[in-house]
């Protein structure tokens, strides 16, 4: 595969994005690649919708007695920003945009198996925003994203209704999202596309889409169950008729355990395909990355128990859950340890792309570790509801998934736009995420570690400096943020063509034109060669 | 690198008008719908599963609760519900046969039978909420309603179940939300079991394609093991003496 | 150009059973459903729960394997069903981790002052 020359790169003249136009043509759209656009641009709102929250909770933290509102009002904030953060962005993000528009030219396919489903679960994504929105507009719910009963069913004066539902509407989004990818992964792959010479960004999407679809209908009928017992003034949450509260917990655990790997595993993905594009070598260990996918998406089934140590739940099963939190680890230390063997003594290019990739390799090493410590029941006795649990999943979630989205944003924005984005200007916002992400969270850990309370409006007096340094990173971050905003919507309309493949990487993705035809290929490719094929099989000898 | 060519008059030249653009052949968008349905029946396992969950933990905890309760459940209605919904399952199943052998009024009758039977089972079901909610004679002789001005199921003025009146309402949650939910499936059922019919009679169908005949079986059959499942575990909790 | 795996299902794609099968299994459901409600009336203590799960268990696989033609089904239809079943059997037990070991002591309690 050459790499595209940049001086006479030129877009094609017909392509997905032109080929049909107009709003009808959008909202109607059966295309893959569209869809995913459609999605790019609402969970974008969302972001900055829930990072609008989380501007506020910073402001607030700026001063031990609380800057600026009362704890009611706070508990609002933290509760929205973790809604919208976790059902409208971070669950979607990567599957529905990238996952979505790659997974079918990744494979040889001309769009996903069920185009329409595709479409509808846009629109049922949208009207589960749409009553997120009404449950903000009816001031905000604060119960936390949690939802923890009995204060959630009996006690919380807030439009918890309306953002039960949105959170349920959404699953539904979610559930066929992942039905779509399973259905297309296992039928829709090109001739000699076997299953191991998928794109390692196939494998964590597959992962994903198994924990989507096994266990989001279990929160599903938790929060209806949940909006039922308010609306009926009676449930089975409700101590005062011998319900039990942990019962809540444990089904809404069940889910929202295996929900974060379904917000990093696709980031995961992206990583394998960042890293071998940048080291230019496949990636070490292929087989093990693909299974460590199935490994942490199984596995991760298993450890819910260990967000409710200090619950009510027993000892014992405390025990059972923080030993497999301890084995869900190793399948992501695989694959860290793989994609460091790959960088190393490979042939590594700086680009943003790559910058993105160092900087999720280091971040998510730091949260999962911590995890780690976590995971230990007498430890976490002293660290749960603190910040550092708050960092620890920041780091993951933030330090991880969102390097990785914006990695892979890079990484691809060539070929979904046809345009090369400002070199320059994206290698310093990557250098101003970093450096504001660790200022933002760094100290939390500090702080967590020292007893600060997660979820309260204020705090000791002896706190305040590393709220300040933490708030004063959220600003560097969000600035960092609205960068990208800015100079890949200039590079959609007036950057240089891309051609086929700018970066000289491997897959079938760069053997299409930039931006791709509408059914991605002009001919039905047969792949005959390993993924990532970079020239020479992986001989690398870590010694 | 040999390569197949796709021009635009390939994506029109194919055997069946049935067959969608972005698949290959008729037999590959088949599988692709099979599993696709049997993907999502597994996400309603796993939706059901949850009240399941916790209709096994109070079962465990309050045992005299439900027991009580479920000995004010009507057995006779839910037996014929079950041998109803099994009926049911049977015509499907031949409905699907007969689509497959290519026979058009046999598979409409047989799809018009199931329909029947799916709104007798609804019917029965409606006559049971019925006097939930219009008045319940409890053998003590109170009465109990859904909506009484106490509460939802509130059975505290029966001396018989009053010391248990938590525990029964535990259980006439966990009814209601599972014989309701699967009440909706199954209306949902009879809805898709409406458009599947009309294909059928404007004989949309043959022996080589009626997908969709195949899939709203596997749907029906589904919904025919959840209830299954109800049966004995809300009707038959404690029926000995 | 069709999935490799296309032509294996070729065979599968259409196996059509006898009608006298359907109307077996279907006789054999009525028979279980009047055995469980037989069973619910014979006072066998903690076993009825165990009986009548154990019915319902023998007529979904009926339904399963026969109505559902998954006895006649790919290798991948079989492992999808299953899944399901498995992930249903994880929620269920794991959720008895807890449950099943409430009200087990992990130590004496501490007798203060004396």
């Amino acid at each position: 595969m050459t790499t595209s020359d940049a001086a006479t790169a030129v877009m094609p003249a017909r392509h997905y994005l032109n080929e049909q136009r107009g709003i009808r043509s959008w909202l109607l759209t059966t295309d893959h690649k569209r869809i995913g656009l459609l999605y790019l641009f609402s969970i974008t709102a969302f972001f900055f919708l829930g990072g609008f929250f989380a501007l506020l909770i910073r402001l607030q933290l700026l001063s031990p007695e609380g800057a600026l509102m009362t704890s009611d009002v706070y508990n609002r904030m933290f509760t929205m920003h973790g809604v919208i953060m976790v059902f409208f962005f971070l669950i979607p993000s990567i599957p529905a945009t990238l996952g979505n528009f790659l997974i079918p030219i990744m494979i040889g396919a001309k769009d996903l198996a069920f185009p329409r489903i595709n479409l509808l679960s846009w629109y049922i994504y949208v009207l589960a925003g749409l009553f997120a929105l009404a449950s903000l507009v009816l001031g905000g719910v604060d119960t936390g994203w949690t939802f923890y009963t009995p204060f959630s069913t009996s006690f919380s004066n807030t439009p918890v209704v309306t953002a039960g539902l949105g959170v349920f509407i959404a699953g539904f989004s979610s559930i066929l999202t992942g039905l779509n990818f399973i259905v297309t992964i296992h039928r829709m792959r090109a001739p000699g596309m076997t299953w191991f010479r998928l794109p390692l960004f196939v494998w964590a999407h597959y992962a994903t889409s198994l924990i989507m679809v096994l266990g989001t209908p279990v929160v599903a009928i938790t929060v209806l169950l949940l909006a039922f017992e308010r609306v009926l003034r009676v449930g089975i949450f409700d101590p005062s008729i011998g319900g039990d509260p942990v019962l809540f917990q444990h089904l809404f655990w069940f889910y929202s355990h295996p929900a974060v790997y379904i917000m990093v595993l696709p980031g995961m993905g992206v990583m394998s395909e960042l890293v071998a594009s940048g080291a230019r070598k496949n990636v070490f260990g292929y087989s093990f990355v693909a299974f460590s996918s199935l490994a942490i998406a199984i596995i991760g089934f298993l450890v819910w128990g260990h967000h409710m140590f200090v619950a009510g739940q027993t000892v014992y099963a405390g025990l059972v859950f923080s030993i497999l939190t301890y084995l869900v680890g190793v399948p992501s230390a695989v694959k860290t340890f793989n994609w460091t063997a790959t960088l190393y003594k490979g042939s590594i290019s700086y680009d943003t792309p790559t910058l993105y990739a160092f900087g999720f390799l280091g971040l998510f090493l730091v949260g999962g570790l911590t995890g780690l410590f976590l995971a230990a029941i007498g430890l976490d006795i002293h660290l749960t509801d603190t910040y550092f649990v708050v960092a620890h999943f920041h780091y993951i979630m933030v330090g991880g998934t969102l390097m990785a989205y914006l990695g892979g944003l890079h990484f691809w924005w060539p070929k979904i736009t046809g345009r090369l984005y400002p070199e320059g200007w994206a290698k310093l916002s990557a250098l101003v995420v970093f450096i504001g992400f660790n200022l933002t969270f760094f100290p939390q850990f500090i702080v967590g570690y020292l007893g600060m309370p997660r979820r309260y409006a204020m705090y000791p007096p002896e706190f305040q400096l590393f709220n300040v340094m933490s708030t004063a990173g959220a600003s560097i971050l969000g600035f960092g943020y609205l960068l990208p905003m800015i100079y890949l919507t200039w590079a959609w309309f007036y950057g240089k063509p891309a051609g086929n493949n700018p970066w000289g990487s491997k897959g079938l993705e760069w053997e299409t034109t930039s931006p791709p035809p509408t059914f991605n290929f002009d001919r039905t490719p047969v792949v005959t060669e390993a993924t990532h094929a970079y020239g020479h099989p992986e001989e690398v000898k870590v010694a | 690198m040999p390569e197949a060519a796709l021009t635009h008059a390939d994506l029109h030249a194919h055997a069946s008008p049935r067959q969608q653009h972005h698949f290959d052949t008729m037999a590959q968008q088949k599988e692709a719908a099979t599993l696709g349905m049997w993907v999502f029946l597994v996400t309603e396992i796993m939706f059901f599963g949850g009240m399941f969950a916790a209709y096994m933990i109070y079962r465990m905890w309050y045992f005299p609760g439900f027991a009580a309760a479920s000995e004010e459940l009507d057995i006779t209605l839910g037996g014929i519900n079950t041998v109803v919904l099994i009926g049911s399952s049977l015509t499907v199943a031949l409905a699907v046969h007969a689509a497959q052998e290519g026979k058009k009024n046999q598979t409409v009758a047989l799809l018009i039978a199931t329909g029947l039977l799916g709104l007798t089972f609804l019917v029965i079901k409606y006559f049971e909420y019925k006097v939930k909610i219009v008045g319940h004679h409890l053998p003590d002789g109170t009465t109990i309603t859904l909506f009484p001005a106490a509460g939802f199921f509130d059975v505290s003025q029966s001396e018989h179940l009053a010391p248990i009146a938590s525990q029964v309402r535990i259980f006439m949650v966990l009814y209601f939300a599972l014989t309701g939910m699967h009440a909706l499936h199954m209306i949902i059922g009879i809805g898709i079991l409406g458009v599947i019919l009309w294909m059928a009679i404007k004989g949309a169908f043959t022996k080589e394609w009626h997908v969709p005949v195949e899939l709203f079986g596997l749907y029906w059959h589904f919904v025919d093991i959840v209830w299954i499942f109800l049966f004995p575990l809300l009707y038959l909790v404690h029926r000995h003496g | 150009m069709a999935n490799p795996e296309t032509a294996e299902h070729a065979a599968e794609v259409d196996h059509i059973l006898p009608r006298s099968l359907y109307f077996g299994i279907f006789g054999l459901l009525m028979v279980f459903t009047v055995i469980t409600v037989a069973a619910a009336y014979v006072d066998l203590g903690n076993l009825n729960i165990g009986v009548a799960i154990a019915i319902a268990l023998v007529k979904a696989t009926l339904v399963i394997l026969f109505f559902m033609h998954v006895k006649y089904s790919s290798k991948l239809t079989w492992v999808v069903v299953g899944a399901g079943v498995f992930w249903l059997l994880i929620l269920l037990s794991m959720l008895m981790l807890d449950y099943a070991s409430r009200g087990w002591m992990m130590a004496p309690p501490i007798v203060r002052g004396a």
